[in-house]
């Protein structure tokens, strides 16, 4: 049995109802789904779990903030590929039901994947994260050729 | 038997301030019960656990660190957290002990001396 946690309204996927360009995205990447396979991607759909993350930009770096609480740092993984971050990762049962009984279960277990779009592109070698609190931040610094200029007049 | 914590319902109260309804679970082991609350952001000074008229109250606030630049993408709600759950009497409310740990809060709730199973030796 998978439990799913529950998602606000706002966020389900039939409120994409009122927009029939994303409804047909919806619908597009559901069939495209490889759901008998059992592994790997799963849609929007069918995510039980999806941290927030709150992007920030300054001149030469964006920041990206992801809530994951209660995990190990081992679990996260972290990549980058063609503009695009993608933070995932597995929070494990720690216990082993020896003698447990779950009386409330609102808490995710299992894997997530969340990607981001960078809006310009990022030096994917000085990419730092740091996991605190149980919020994880992603420092992404600018590709030199993205970073704002001063140009003088001469 | 073992409503371990009913959870009060907040509906009913008025508020000025809004909080977030972290997600919590409960689990019940022998001795007791374990509940585990999300706070992502709370640190240890953070997080206030009172018990008045045999509700328990947790309240997470993060202090979160200003951050350069603008936002340009947001998904996390700014509020702080809380969640409220009536204590089943088993509970010894004083014995509750409460750690946090990467923005997970975690409670032990151990049931009361005289609610424990025992055996009783025959004589």
């Amino acid at each position: 049995m998978k439990l799913i946690r529950y998602q606000a309204p706002n966020s389900a996927p039939w409120a994409a109802l009122d927009r029939w360009s994303d409804l047909r995205d919806e619908l597009n990447s559901f069939f495209d789904m490889p759901f008998w396979s059992g592994s790997g991607r799963t849609g929007q759909l069918f995510t039980g779990w999806s941290p927030a993350i709150d992007l920030y930009q300054s001149g030469d770096h964006f920041l990206a903030v992801v809530e994951l609480p209660g995990m190990r740092k081992e679990d996260i993984d972290i990549s980058l590929h063609d503009g695009t971050l993608t933070i995932s990762g597995e929070r494990k049962r720690d216990s082993n039901n020896n003698g447990e009984t779950a009386q409330r279960t609102e808490r995710y277990v299992g894997t997530f994947r969340r990607s981001i779009s960078l809006p310009t592109r990022v030096d994917s070698s000085k990419v730092a994260a740091t996991y605190e609190d149980g919020i994880l931040k992603v420092t992404l610094p600018k590709a030199e050729e993205a970073k704002p200029k001063q140009i003088q007049v001469s | 038997m073992n409503t371990l914590t009913r959870e009060t319902r907040e509906s009913d109260r008025r508020q000025a301030e809004q909080f977030i309804m972290a997600p919590a679970g409960v689990t019940e082991i022998s001795d007791g019960y374990t509940l585990e609350i999300e706070m992502p952001g709370v640190k240890k000074d953070g997080l206030e656990i009172s018990v008045e008229n045999n509700e328990l109250t947790i309240i997470g606030r993060r202090s979160l660190p200003a951050v350069e630049g603008t936002l340009i993408h947001r998904e996390s709600r700014p509020e702080n957290f809380r969640r409220m759950f009536e204590l089943d009497p088993s509970i010894d409310a004083n014995k509750i002990s409460a750690k946090i740990d990467q923005g997970l809060v975690t409670l032990t709730l151990p049931k009361a001396e005289h609610v424990k199973p025992r055996k009783i030796a025959v004589s």
